[in-house]
């Protein structure tokens, strides 16, 4: 077959893969319940800080500050007989803030005390802005942190899931019905195969990208856009990640799916690969903060595209670190592709009971 | 013509396919008759390039068969299956492109096969709502629908109610009077003996006997005679050299070597009118349980 009909091939498969999928009430329904969800967590999660910010919290003053605090409303006071004391009090998270008088003549006679970010709803509440002094360096906090990780473990577990159970229906239906001699009379097997793998990497793609928009707009609309600066870097080398680690994940399902050749016996078939993007997803949600975990993560071909992401987030990776690891990963993608390209076409009339992996690559 | 020569296929230590060699003449409907597991379906599916042989080759006029002259193949696997979900015209477009036709030519194809198999008003169903025997015709259109110019149909007949066997049969008629190749394999020997110009008899992997029908009943014909008289044939019963297996007053079958034969025609001639006589040239089915022992 010479290399325009191996195109057209591939494109009519992916075609195809596309408009069923696309005709699936329960795709339909299941992609709008995501997008719904990420939407409305995002959104949720941005008027509870919102609201938490205008509660009341106690604010420790010293000496003429308090005369200041007092005239605000809403705010408990705290007095503290010096300074030192007030700053203990904001170490031990007594109180949410501090407000001490200054010395001297500057313009501003007070300064706001904070741990380790600034007291927003109480710096715009005086009335005229002081400085503010944090006691530790700022961080980010790890309620963002975990929200971070879990949302990059998630969307990925979730793509991964469903379009590589796509993927693997899709190869099982075509063995089951038998029209797989068909088109395997009409196409090579790599073509199908291709043809599978970029229509199926072309949704979940097209689904992320829609995810990682709705999640922007969401920051946006509850006001905190300086998170889609901070995110910006990270989501884009995850969507980069995202590309090259479906497209190896979806030949490992298709290889798989292969090997049986009834519905039922998918899912056994597929657990392996399941274990595999399930582990990833956990690592990143209980263990983001450990730093060698997620370095080791970042150069898996299977976690990389949650690890390498996190730890640009983080600004742990050097510049060059996720480009070597895009390098694996695209390697390891080429390598694993032949292989399930192999067992695929080796295994594909095989009818019956199940192919065993070894005679699969054996042919 | 296809030309199948030499070919080969193991599976671990079992030979399923043995040194097989055969030809298709273009407008010839060539039948290919062999038991279960003797290798029929192996075989077509490595003409197909479906799968790989060990040994051997498929040529096309001459040259070797590669992927842009079998996507020319009409193809229909003993196994039937077409995409459940799909709709019937929209799933015989899709197989047509994949075959490398164009899209609106696909769809022109795709409607004059659902017109002439009947299944116009089923244009837009989804195969699995079909009932069984419109999902058959929807298999034939599916290896109809690109114009090949050569068919290679496994047991096409199987499955199939009446109605559709008579299409069937035209179609396939047609297709070799159009002078394109046809190779179909079949159990109903009388089918393939009523249809069939050549014959191929494969059994264990092997090619038993190949030839066209008429040569083969002629070359199975053996030592087995038939003589009609118009009189009394008592006496065969006691003629030397001659075994007789079937008898009927006036009409006799007997095995005997020629020259006893002739004898017996002489005897005859010297006493009856003689309606008929000569080697008894055995069926298809007579030759395949000779052939296949």
């Amino acid at each position: 077959m010479n290399a325009t009909s191996f195109r057209e091939s591939v494109f009519l498969v992916a075609g195809r893969e596309i408009t069923q999928r696309l005709r699936s009430k329960s795709f339909v329904i299941s992609t709008l319940i995501l997008f719904a969800i990420v939407l409305g967590s995002i959104l949720i999660s941005g008027f509870i800080s919102r609201a938490n910010a205008d509660s009341t919290a106690p604010i420790a003053g010293v000496g003429a500050a308090i005369a200041e605090l007092e005239t605000l409303p809403g705010v408990e006071v705290v007095e503290a007989a010096t300074i030192a004391e007030a700053e203990q009090l904001v170490r031990d998270e007594e109180v949410d803030a501090a407000v001490v008088p200054l010395d001297g003549d500057s313009a501003v006679p007070f300064e706001v005390i904070g741990f380790d970010e600034a007291p927003g709803g109480l710096v715009t509440a005086l009335s005229i802005t002081p400085e503010v002094r944090l006691l530790e360096e700022p961080g980010l906090p790890f309620g963002l942190l975990y929200l971070v990780a879990f949302g990059f473990g998630i969307v990925f577990f979730l793509s991964a899931v469903t379009f590589g159970g796509t993927i693997a229906q899709s190869v099982v239906e075509e063995k089951q019905t038998r029209i797989v001699e068909i088109l395997l009379s009409s196409i090579s097997a790599r073509a199908l195969l291709a043809g599978k793998v970029v229509g199926n990497s072309i949704l979940a793609f097209g689904q992320i990208i829609a995810i990682a928009a709705l999640a922007a707009l969401g920051l946006v609309l509850t006001g905190q856009d300086v998170l889609v600066t901070d995110l910006g870097p990270a989501v884009g080398w995850f969507l980069g990640f995202f590309a090259i680690g479906f497209v190896l994940l979806a030949a490992m399902y298709a290889a798989s799916a292969s090997l049986v050749s009834r519905m039922e016996d998918v899912g056994s078939v597929l657990t392996p690969v399941t274990y595999l993007v399930m582990i990833p997803y956990f690592l990143v949600i209980f263990l983001f903060d450990n730093a060698l975990v997620l370095t080791i993560m970042s150069y898996v071909p299977f976690s990389a595209p949650v690890g390498m992401p996190m730890r640009i987030f983080l600004d742990q990776a050097a510049w060059w670190e996720p480009i070597l690891s895009l390098v694996v990963l695209a390697v390891s993608t080429v390598i694993i592709v032949a292989l399930g390209a192999r067992i695929y076409r080796n295994s594909l009339l095989r009818t019956g009971s199940r192919v065993k992996l070894g005679e699969a690559l054996k042919g | 013509m296809l030309e199948i020569e030499g070919v080969t296929k193991r599976y671990g230590d079992r030979t399923a396919v043995d040194d097989v060699s055969f030809t298709v003449g273009g407008g010839r409907l060539t039948g290919f008759v062999g038991g279960n597991g003797a290798g029929k379906t192996t075989t077509m599916r490595i003409i197909l390039g479906v799968l790989g042989a060990d040994a051997g080759e498929v040529r096309l006029d001459g040259s070797p068969l590669g992927a842009d002259g079998r996507r020319r193949f009409g193809y229909m696997p003993e196994e039937r299956g077409l995409y459940p979900k799909m709709r019937v015209h929209e799933q015989l477009v899709y197989l047509a492109r994949l075959r490398g036709m164009r899209a609106g030519e696909a769809a022109e194809r795709a409607d004059e096969l659902i017109d002439r198999l009947e299944l116009t008003e089923r244009r837009n169903d989804p195969i699995e709502k079909l009932s069984l025997g419109n999902q058959q015709r929807a298999q034939i259109a599916a290896a109809l629908v690109h114009a090949p110019s050569f068919l290679v149909l496994d047991e096409p007949f199987s499955g199939l109610d009446p109605m559709a066997v008579e299409t069937v049969l035209g179609v396939l008629s047609e297709f070799a009077a159009d002078g394109a190749p046809v190779l179909f394999s079949s159990h109903q020997l009388d089918v393939v003996e009523r249809l069939c110009d050549d014959i191929v008899v494969i059994g264990d992997g092997r090619i038993l006997a190949a030839g066209s029908r008429e040569e083969l009943r002629e070359r199975n014909a053996g030592s087995r005679w038939e003589l009609t008289v118009d009189g009394d044939l008592d006496w065969v019963r006691t003629a030397t050299g001659v075994e007789v297996i079937e008898f009927d007053g006036d009409h006799v079958v007997f095995d005997a070597d020629p020259a006893a034969a002739q004898a017996v025609l002489q005897r005859a001639t010297a006493s009856d009118a003689v309606h008929r006589f000569g080697r008894r040239r055995p069926t298809l089915t007579e030759i395949f349980r000779e052939v296949v022992q």
